[in-house]
């Protein structure tokens, strides 16, 4: 398809490459301020506790500290949905929840300063099971909550946000079904997306109300827009630095920046506050704990016919964006299973463990992975093979789906059986597949199995963007957006897109740094919004600057502008490319050609993915193997096959796939303590771990972007925890369904632990 | 200590990237504490902040640097050890008057082999050793000299290619 484009399809070097190979890419640790100060949190040893007493004077009389901080004096900003999260409060509400903020000369200094502070709890009795937690005699979090029942009629997204699906009669549907599955199972493995960098901000004031934040982030305009509200409306000025992966989790930092804006108040300097891995294991943001207590049913020839049951959402102590996740998950959820008749509830509760974020998924990876086994259970029972199923039931064009802000949308993106049957011949399904709880292979004690899942989001074309596109007469183009690069490669393909429109070398490109003072308003990348929202912006704004260039170059080329082309800084008439003017020559060089365009949301669009996993099971040792992942789908037009390759690549990573086999956040709940909150005990894939990887990527054209695209990035981790427990379950012949798979589970399952049962 | 002679101070002298340093043992903001390790000097002290710390806890391999052709957690260095000892970090890969590349630094580009960028450094230097001591790696060679670097975002397939690619087109 690309054949046809110069630039967009065609393997480019990232515009950013050569400062990362050289060590010249700057993220928010590399930078320094003059008079800086650090920052350093003191934090909680109980998980639910009043501090009755605390005592700063001998930290403050240290000498390096500039400022000491505790609920007492620090500024009265709050985060949270609805806002009820202080800086620092008077309550604790799980183990690392902070106590006190120190700001010193040095980080060495700070930490010391922290032994020096004398605190007194008295500890409260502590709650961390969803269910448990909204008895009605549960400890309480929150004194506006009772049973820890957080709000969900809160207009996250306008005033019919999504927060349930109910729709149909699931009475009559369940009477229709052939089979009901029914159960309660969790995705609660609160694992941590774990970017390899932890959280970081530098704050300073420049005068009482005016703020400046530096931030390694994923959405650069988040410090301002999202943060001015939570903090009593200063003029913030948010610039980013390159990021070292978010995966939702660094989408901003509301807490980091409120240490550092606090201590930045009161010292008069520029404060910086990086969390150290411990902190970002244990004090920043997991994924949502996720259970679903319900059924489905659904006839023989895979039709769904009711889904009903109730959604536990566990925030952890607090979150700042449950919402917008549960009203994604709700619409997700329709994405992936077409049926008439719904009544999912939703419960979002809160617990006293660190809180949880935005992650990769966003919502959709925790409710359907939570419900994959019964939905699996569903098709086993109606011996159904689960590619046919998803096939049959993923939304087609003209069908319909209530989105997260509550409308009703009709697809009009594409049909995407295509890309389901070209990964199971890649995958070579129909010769793995065996059935139901039956291996593709035994050999001894290893049993090889496979399995599949599906996800899709219709947020690609999710909220607002803007851009500019300026033309200088030295035939270089300038793109202003406000986005900032946390590993998509999106701001190299923004490039491309301009380039191609432009006709211009891709090094005549040029993009801003991500600073809400020098660009418009753009959401962020989030949501595989990238290519359609924030792309059909930058597009829009330099045909716009392409056209105003032209009707300058028409009187000197005596054409009107439709007839004129532009290429490689030469502008010509159609049929007569060699006589042509130079931009300068079109434009003076006393100015330059401003393009806008805005991008406004479009919710008719559901990308989507499916992934094939093959496991290999040691039925001796319980170890899982995975060898095999096989994603596929179909993005219209690659804009850039190696980012797009890495970006399903990420599958692996960030609570993905692999928090199907041993992903996960280890709370002990007789202290209230992540026992694994380190790079050795939190388990993560090496080189050596390597499963064969391969994408089948189709490219048929759709015509909602100017160059054919659409965006899939983000979707990539969350088909692949259901197909694991499916591959595994067909491997051993038994089914498991708990998340995740670690070798004592498997054994379990196979009767060789548990009760009686010595290994 | 500001008492103390000058020639009484204890020094630690090493090289970076070919250049001399001779630091001061101390616990000014100027000096080496004896605390402070080697990914703290150089990025602190040193300015030298292409070497990541992405866990400061000797796991995640970002802050390989070579010591005397070798990788070392310079995380889990200290600085007081380093006395004597030639060290190279990413900085020192890219020829300084010609501006040339490594080979690997280039096949890293080639390929796209990173995401976010922040485990490249730390990845380019294992890999550097590791063509320094074995010029025809095959993939399990290279994943095997890798295997202590920590990527969330996934760039492994496509470091792979790339640190064959450069060993192909350095021979």
């Amino acid at each position: 398809m690309s054949k046809e484009y110069r630039f967009i399809g065609k393997r480019t070097p990232r515009k950013d490459a050569l400062e990362i190979v050289t060590g010249k890419a700057t993220y928010i640790g590399d930078i320094k301020k003059p008079e800086l100060l650090y920052g350093k949190i003191l934090r909680s040893p109980y998980p639910h506790a009043e501090i009755t007493r605390i005592k700063t004077d001998k930290s403050e009389a240290l000498h390096g500290v500039a400022a000491v901080l505790t609920y007492k004096n620090v500024p009265d900003w709050r985060t949270g949905i609805p806002r009820h999260v202080p800086v620092l409060d008077r309550k604790v509400r799980f183990v690392g929840d902070a106590v006190a903020i120190v700001a010193a000369e040095t980080a060495e200094i700070a930490s010391e300063a922290l032994d020096l502070i004398e605190v007194e709890y008295e500890q409260l009795p502590p709650v961390y099971d969803v269910e448990e937690a909204i008895e009605p005699d549960a400890p309480q979090l929150h004194a506006d909550f009772p049973r820890n029942l957080m709000p969900l009629d809160i207009p996250t997204f306008g005033p019919k946000t999504l927060s349930e699906v109910v729709m149909g009669d699931v009475e009559k549907g369940f009477d229709e079904a052939d089979v009901i599955a029914e159960g309660t199972y969790g995705y609660e493995n609160i694992a941590n997306p774990l970017p390899i960098e932890p959280p970081g901000v530098i704050a300073r004031w420049e005068d009482e109300n005016r703020l400046t934040v530096w931030s390694g982030t994923q959405c650069a305009s988040w410090h301002r827009f999202i943060m001015q509200s939570k903090m009593g409306f200063p003029d913030i000025r948010a610039i980013d630095t390159q990021c070292g992966g978010s995966f939702g989790s660094k989408n901003y930092a509301p807490l980091p920046l409120f240490y550092a804006a606090a201590l930045a108040k009161v010292t008069g300097r520029p404060v910086k506050v990086c969390f150290t891995k411990e902190e970002h294991f244990g004090a920043f943001v997991l994924r949502l704990g996720s259970r679903f207590r319900g059924k489905i049913g659904i006839k023989k020839d895979g039709t769904v016919t009711a889904v009903s049951g109730v959604w536990f959402v566990d925030t952890g102590a607090f979150s700042d964006m449950a919402q917008a996740q549960v009203a994604v998950g709700c619409g997700e959820a329709q994405l992936m299973l077409r049926c008439p008749n719904w009544d999912l509830r939703t419960r979002l509760v809160c617990t006293n463990r660190s809180a949880s974020g935005v992650v990769r998924g966003f919502g959709g990876q925790e409710l359907e992975s939570a419900l994959s086994p019964i939905l699996t259970m569903a098709m086993e029972k109606a011996s159904l093979d689960p590619v046919e199923f998803f096939k049959k039931n993923y939304v087609k064009p003209g069908e319909g789906y209530f989105w997260r802000e509550g409308n009703y949308w009709v697809s009009r993106g594409r049909d995407y059986s295509e890309a389901i049957d070209s990964g199971a011949r890649a995958f070579g399904w129909n010769e793995k597949w065996k059935g139901w709880l039956k291996p593709t292979a035994v050999n001894g004690a290893k049993r090889t199995g496979v399995g599949v899942g599906i996800h899709g989001n219709a947020d690609v074309g999710e909220d607002e963007s803007e851009a500019y596109v300026r033309l200088n007469p030295d035939a270089t183009a300038t793109i202003y957006v406000n986005i900032s690069e946390s590993g998509m490669g999106q701001r190299s393909s923004l490039c491309k897109m301009a380039a191609e429109v432009l006709q211009l070398p891709l090094a005549r490109i040029h993009i801003t740094p991500a600073d809400t003072m020098v660009n418009p308003f753009e959401f962020g990348l989030v949501g595989s919004r990238g290519t359609y929202a924030v792309g059909s912006a930058v597009i829009e704004a330099a045909e716009d600057a392409r056209q105003k260039l032209l009707e300058l170059a028409a009187p000197k080329l005596e054409a009107a502008p439709e007839d004129l082309e532009t290429r490689d800084g030469s502008i010509y008439r159609k049929e007569r490319p060699e006589a042509g003017i130079s931009w300068s020559g079109a434009m003076g060089i006393m100015r330059t050609c401003m393009g806008f365009g805005r991008f406004e949301p479009d919710y008719s669009v559901p990308n989507f993915l499916i992934q094939f996993v093959e496991v290999e099971v040691d039925t001796e040792t319980g170890r899982v193997d995975l060898r095999q992942v096989l994603s596929a789908t179909d993005v219209g037009q690659i804009i850039d096959p190696l980012s797009l390759e890495g970006q399903l690549h990420g599958a692996l990573g960030s609570a993905g796939i692999d928090t199907a086999l041993f992903e996960e956040s280890i709370l002990d709940r007789t202290t209230g303590h992540m026992l694994n909150i380190n790079m050795i005990d939190y388990k993560w894939r090496t080189f050596l771990e390597l499963p064969r990887f391969e994408n089948v990527i189709l490219e048929t054209p759709l015509p909602t972007h100017r160059f054919k695209a659409i965006g899939v990035g983000e979707i990539a981790t969350s088909p692949g925890p259901g197909a694991v427990l499916m591959a595994v379950s067909n491997a051993l012949g038994v089914k498991v369904s708990e998340y995740p798979l670690t070798p004592d589970k498997i054994l379990r399952a196979l009767g060789k632990t548990g009760r009686g049962k010595t290994v | 200590m500001s008492s103390m002679k000058e020639e009484d101070r204890e020094k630690i002298a090493f090289t970076v990237n070919g250049v001399s340093y001779e630091l001061e043992v101390g616990n000014q903001p100027y000096q080496i504490a004896p605390s402070h390790t080697l990914a703290h000097t150089l990025r602190e002290t040193l300015g030298l902040t292409g070497t990541k710390v992405g866990c400061d806890q000797g796991a995640c391999g970002s802050c390989t640097v070579l010591m005397d052709g070798d990788p070392v957690l310079s995380c889990m260095t200290l600085t007081v050890e380093c006395h004597g000892r030639s060290i190279i970090t990413i900085e020192g890969l890219q020829d300084r008057q010609t501006g040339k590349l490594n080979p690997l630094q280039q096949a890293f580009i080639d390929n796209t082999a990173f995401q976010c960028g922040f485990c490249t450094p730390g990845m380019i230097m294992a890999a550097k050793s590791l063509l320094e001591k074995n010029p025809t790696p095959n993939k399990q060679d290279v994943k095997e000299a890798l295997a202590g670097h920590y990527c969330r975002c996934i760039s492994h397939y496509h470091v792979v290619e790339a640190v064959l690619e450069a060993a192909k087109k350095g021979r």
